[in-house]
């Protein structure tokens, strides 16, 4: 009987996990023992640290995307569909094509949803550049954008790359002064809890830079709706908020099938954080930003967690007890302006170190953003 | 006086870092009646201290902190 492993999303969680899987089990794969199934709702995956550029005009969406086909070893099976639900009893998931697919060992990588949705006027009245569209649509309005309040807001927390407000931020604030417009632009930052950032060595880091170079800071700071005819922010704290170019990180959501399926009741898939073993079914695994564990939405945190994820299985279907665990390691660029960087690398109950930002680190992140399809396809 | 609150709505923040728990409590708060109470349950200790701040902040009441074996629980009542 073969053994069918079946990989929901074709992100970077899932495409490393196919690599992995495809090395660690070569002989079953060739000789038809195992299979591997990767789905994927649609053909293409997007980069979506590039979309951080974007606004700045120093990337192209295009350059965000490849065909997963390309990204893939022969010996998986790449299927475009839509996984409408999983049926963790009678091991299989349904899909948008009709039918279903039996699994043995399943793998959910749906990664997370934006959605603007959830905060009234967010969509009319703000921006954004966590998705294509919205990191094309700021770009225009900030290439027009030569004075007034420029906001930056983080709205839904978790949300991808919990860096890259941060990062958005400080590289508007020298993409404005390298274009002799910081003057005629303030410049705030807010965020929902009593810190700029979830971590506390990242916010003690990042309070005295926004202060050196003007940035106002607003903490406990939970958007409830947006006016956009006024240009208003309003919070759940009761403060208000003018503002003339808002640039909001939307909220982000789980999926619904993930819910529906009882893996977790918010969307995300409550793991064991070290096997990232569902906690609600048998042979449910769930890796990326779809799985619920105390670190980072970030794509360093899905390629470790495919890793553990391949170990485990692979060991499994030879019979042995795995022993592979995730122990929350977490590796992120901060680019500090349009030319320097620094990097933070952190566990599970750890706080990062930070570095001092420099130009050697910019063009790290930047050389990581060419090289990242050699990830994506297990190589690097 | 803690025996004796029973919250309408319970969330389970244990095994979450910081700011997990506060942030889970505000998305509860954000959907939930006014009058309504929660408890949270939290194994984080910083968030001993970062939500009743926030509760202060944002004008909820704050109606008790209890320790248990391994984990707080925090009793909030959201007000209008
Ligand atoms: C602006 C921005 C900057 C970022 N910068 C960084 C960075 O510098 N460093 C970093 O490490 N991370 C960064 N990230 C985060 C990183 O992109 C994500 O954490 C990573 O993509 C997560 O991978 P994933 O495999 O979990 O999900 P994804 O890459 O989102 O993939 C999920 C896939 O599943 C598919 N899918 C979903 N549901 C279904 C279904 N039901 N059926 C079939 N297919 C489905 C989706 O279409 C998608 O292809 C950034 C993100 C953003 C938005």
């Amino acid at each position: 009987m073969t053994e069918r492993i079946v990989i929901v999303g074709g992100g970077t969680g899932g495409t490393v996990l196919a690599n992995r899987l495809s090395e660690r089990l070569e002989p079953e794969l060739d000789s038809g023992e195992v299979e591997v199934v990767l789905i994927n709702d649609g053909e293409k995956q997007y980069y979506k640290p590039a979309y951080l550029y974007v606004p700045f005009d120093k990337k192209d969406v295009s350059d965000a995307t490849k065909p997963i086909t390309d990204l893939l070893p022969r010996d998986v099976q790449f299927r475009v569909d839509r996984v409408e639900s999983v049926d963790t009893d009678r091991k299989q998931v349904t899909l948008a094509s009709g039918g279903g697919l039996a699994y043995d060992q399943l793998v959910l990588a749906t990664g997370a949803n934006l959605a603007p949705d959830n905060v009234p006027g967010l969509a009319e009245g703000g921006h954004h550049f966590y998705g294509p569209d919205g990191a094309e649509a700021l770009k225009e309005e900030l290439a027009e954008f030569r004075e007034g309040h420029l906001v930056l807001s983080v709205i839904g927390v978790p949300h991808m790359c919990p860096a890259a407000p941060v990062e958005f931020t400080l590289m508007a604030d020298d993409w404005l002064r390298k274009r002799g417009l910081r003057e005629d632009v303030e410049i705030t930052y807010t965020y929902p809890i009593q810190r700029p950032h979830g971590l506390q060595s990242i916010a003690d880091w990042v309070t005295p830079i926004f202060e050196e170079r003007d940035v106002n800071v607003k903490t406990f700071f939970n958007v409830e709706s947006v006016d956009p005819d006024a240009q208003r922010l309003e919070t759940m704290e009761g403060k208000e908020l003018d503002y003339d170019l808002l640039v909001g990180i939307p909220p982000h959501e789980g999926s619904d099938l993930i819910k529906e399926a009882g893996l977790g009741d918010s969307g995300w898939v409550d793991v064991d954080q070290h096997t990232m073993e569902a906690e609600h079914a048998e042979d449910v695994y769930a890796i990326g930003d779809a799985a619920d564990v105390p670190t980072s939405k970030a794509g360093s945190v899905a390629h470790y967690e495919a890793g553990t994820v391949a170990d485990r299985i692979a060991t499994r279907i030879r019979g042995g007890v795995p022993t592979a665990t995730f122990d929350g390691k977490t590796v992120c660029f901060i680019e500090t302006g349009m030319d320097e960087a620094t990097f933070v690398s952190f566990e599970y109950g750890s706080e990062p170190t930070m570095r001092e930002p420099s130009k050697p680190i910019h063009w790290a992140k930047l050389g990581y953003n060419e090289s990242y399809w050699l990830t994506a396809r297990g190589l690097i | 006086m803690s025996e004796s609150i029973s919250p309408d709505e319970t969330v389970d923040s244990r095994g979450a870092a910081c700011p997990g728990p506060l942030m889970d409590l505000i998305g509860k708060i954000q959907d939930a009646e006014p009058g309504t109470v929660i408890e949270l349950q939290t194994s984080d200790s910083g968030s001993k201290g970062d939500v009743p701040e926030w509760v202060d902040e944002a004008g909820h009441e704050l109606l008790d902190t209890v320790e248990r074996d391994d984990y707080w629980s925090i009793y909030v009542e959201k007000t209008d």
